[in-house]
């Protein structure tokens, strides 16, 4: 049963998706946490383009997420424009704007140098931000961001329950997950792959290796951007710590305990993340303590992550069967002749 | 006006040498580990908490400035040696990538073990009364404790230097640096050389970490913000270079230290602008090697 509902996500990750989250509100403790769940997951999807896809570990994705919710938050509470899609698409430009900037700059480097520098370049923002305190708030985060509504073609749709909100934000998701689905499976999805298995050899065949490189992080930004954008108004609020490098610590946790590299990976470990700091903040004082440790148990004993390691044990499963479909022929066979 | 400006410039500059040389530590440990180990140390911050930690506690026990500070430094070192054995060796041959997330996950458990232990309260760590006060340098007058530090950290250089350069041990691991398999065909004890490096590093960070205890007090956060600014260093210095990074800790420190005179708002950010700007001119660091590790 498990077996086949995993093959069955495998084989059909966005409708899956659709299936999972549309009850997943009313599983959970309340509707902020599953809410928050899809900004995160939405995150670390767009950190696995460039970590688990490319192959490239980025220490610096807070900067687009911070970016994208600093963006809408500062088009919506500071500048006074009154449109929800005016706001996002002011996150997700800027996100994607510094994406390309940073981009460019870290990809100059490879392996850890290209970790450093984009923790490096993430630390210069959220320092940026935290002394332009007239516009980003400063210490205290950014506050007082509306909650407005949304305006579709003929149709207004208020977002003042959780539970709405909930469903705005897992409509663009769905919408991002396709996207993405659609970029994984083109060529260009393919040579990102082969990028992280052997770079040299996709630049031997031919392919702009740095260029692939900046169009994946770039893509990378802009989902992480999407997700902040998204959170910002989830909140209402921004706090700095958006833009802290622990940020872009978290969502590498996430990516990895779900399964980097993956498509479903990072949203489930999104939410084995956060419904486990939920819990265990509730329990106890250092639930870090306990996340840690988890964390380190992951890379020590299941690098490939919880997902990861459930569709290998399925391929497994498959080989193992199909191995013993020939046998059971080549006796069948034996027995004929 | 011209003279009190001299005086307020070269008494900055000593500022920026006594945390330039804090950062040194911190640079040279990181590099000797990611020189020989290939493994970044994120750790390492929190390694330096653990090395002002040990010393308070010591200090409360014994009551001896000295046997806290070394003894402080030195109980880091031996951890360092554990962690290497316990979790950094089952990593042998993984990607590259492994060696940095465990030691993000060891540094968030340590912090928090920290709080469990110590109290989530700063604690404050004495100026031994020996270096109380300050000292006439002939243009300036500057606390004791910071000559102290300065002196202190020059000698432990040195000592790092003749060890790496005249002892036996020194070339192997130098070799190592070189040519891990070749050492290792050689007949040599890898996985030791690696344990001892490592522990090296981390009583250089322990010993940073208890000699910034007196300055800026004792607190399990202290390693976080410094972690990332060491990450600079030794990427301005070239990773894998000690005398890059010794150079790049001193400059760093400088930038900081008159930033904060001039432009206090902007000190954090000049780090990164440093780092930035010496990026775009030489991409592998002022002394490093282009290729390593990457």
């Amino acid at each position: 049963m498990t077996r086949w509902l995993s093959a069955q996500i495998a084989g059909r990750p966005v409708l899956a998706f659709i299936a999972v989250f549309t009850v997943f509100p009313f599983v959970i403790p309340y509707e902020g946490l599953a809410a928050q769940v899809l900004t995160y997951g939405l995150f670390a999807l767009g950190f696995n383009i460039i970590y688990g896809y490319t192959g490239l570990l980025s220490f610096g994705h807070a900067a687009f997420w911070g970016l994208g919710a600093y963006g809408t938050g500062i088009t919506l509470a500071k500048l006074g424009i009154h449109s929800l899609w005016l706001g996002l698409g002011a996150g997700i430009g800027a996100a994607v704007l510094v994406g390309v900037v940073v981009g460019y700059l870290c990809l100059r480097r490879r392996g850890i140098y290209f970790a450093m520098l984009t923790l490096a370049f993430g630390q210069m923002i959220f320092f940026a931000a935290f002394h332009l305190s007239e516009w980003t708030g400063g210490d205290d985060g950014l506050r007082g961001i509306p909650r407005l509504p949304l305006d579709l073609p003929g149709l207004t749709i208020d977002l003042d329950t959780p539970l709405r909100l909930y469903y705005f934000i897992m409509v663009v998701v769905t919408l991002m997950l396709l996207g993405l689905k659609r970029i994984l499976e083109s060529p260009f999805g393919a040579v990102l792959q082969a990028i992280r298995e052997n770079p040299s050899r996709a630049e031997a065949c031919g392919y702009d290796v740095r260029r692939v490189k900046l169009l994946a992080f770039t893509f990378s930004a802009f989902f992480a951007g999407v997700a902040g954008a998204l959170e910002a108004i989830r909140l209402n609020f921004v706090p700095i710590d958006a833009l802290y490098w622990t940020t872009s610590a978290q969502v590498v946790i996430m990516t990895l305990i779900g399964g980097a590299g993956t498509f479903f990976g990072p949203f489930i470990g999104a939410a084995v993340f956060l419904l486990l700091q939920d819990w265990l903040s509730l329990v106890m004082e250092s639930w870090s303590l306990v996340i840690g440790i988890i964390f380190i148990a992951f890379v020590l004993f299941l690098p490939k992550g919880i997902w990861g390691t459930l569709l290998e044990w399925l391929r497994g499963r498959e080989r193992m069967e199909a191995d013993g479909v020939r046998k059971q022929r080549e006796r069948q066979n034996q027995a004929a002749l | 006006m011209a003279e009190l400006d001299w005086y307020l410039l070269s008494s900055q500059a000593f500022t920026g040498l006594g945390l330039g040389v804090i950062f040194v530590l911190l640079a040279v440990g990181l590099s000797l580990i990611f020189g020989l180990m290939g493994v970044t140390n994120f750790a390492h911050g929190s390694l330096y908490m653990l090395g002002a930690y040990f010393t308070f506690t010591l200090l409360t026990l014994t009551g001896n400035f000295w046997i806290a500070l070394f003894g402080g430094a030195i109980l880091v070192g031996v951890f360092g040696m554990a962690t290497e054995v316990a979790l950094l060796r089952p990593l042998a041959g993984r990607s590259i990538d492994d060696p940095l997330l465990l030691t993000f996950g060891l540094s968030l458990v340590l912090v928090e073990a920290v709080r469990l232990i110590w109290g989530k309260a700063g604690l404050a760590l004495d100026t031994p009364s020996a270096l109380t006060g300050a000292v006439d340098l002939g243009f300036i007058m500057f606390p004791q404790y910071r000559v102290f530090v300065i002196g202190l950290t020059a000698v432990v250089l040195i000592a790092l230097w003749l060890f790496l350069t005249r002892t036996n041990v020194g070339l192997i691991i130098r070799a190592g640096t070189r040519d891990p398999l070749m050492v290792r065909a050689l007949g040599f004890n890898f996985n030791a050389i690696r344990t001892i490096v490592f522990g090296i590093g981390a009583a250089l960070a322990g010993l940073a970490g208890a000699l910034v205890g007196p300055l800026g007090g004792v607190y399990a956060e202290m390693g976080v913000n410094i972690i990332i600014e060491s990450f600079v260093v030794v990427v301005v210095g070239g990773m894998g270079s000690l005398l890059g990074a010794v150079i790049a800790g001193l400059v760093i420190g400088e930038v900081v230290s008159f930033t904060t005179l001039f432009a206090p708002k902007f000190s954090h950010l000049a780090v990164f602008i440093v780092m930035a700007l010496v990026l775009i001119v030489r991409p592998s660091g002022l002394f490093g090697e282009s290729g390593l590790m990457e």
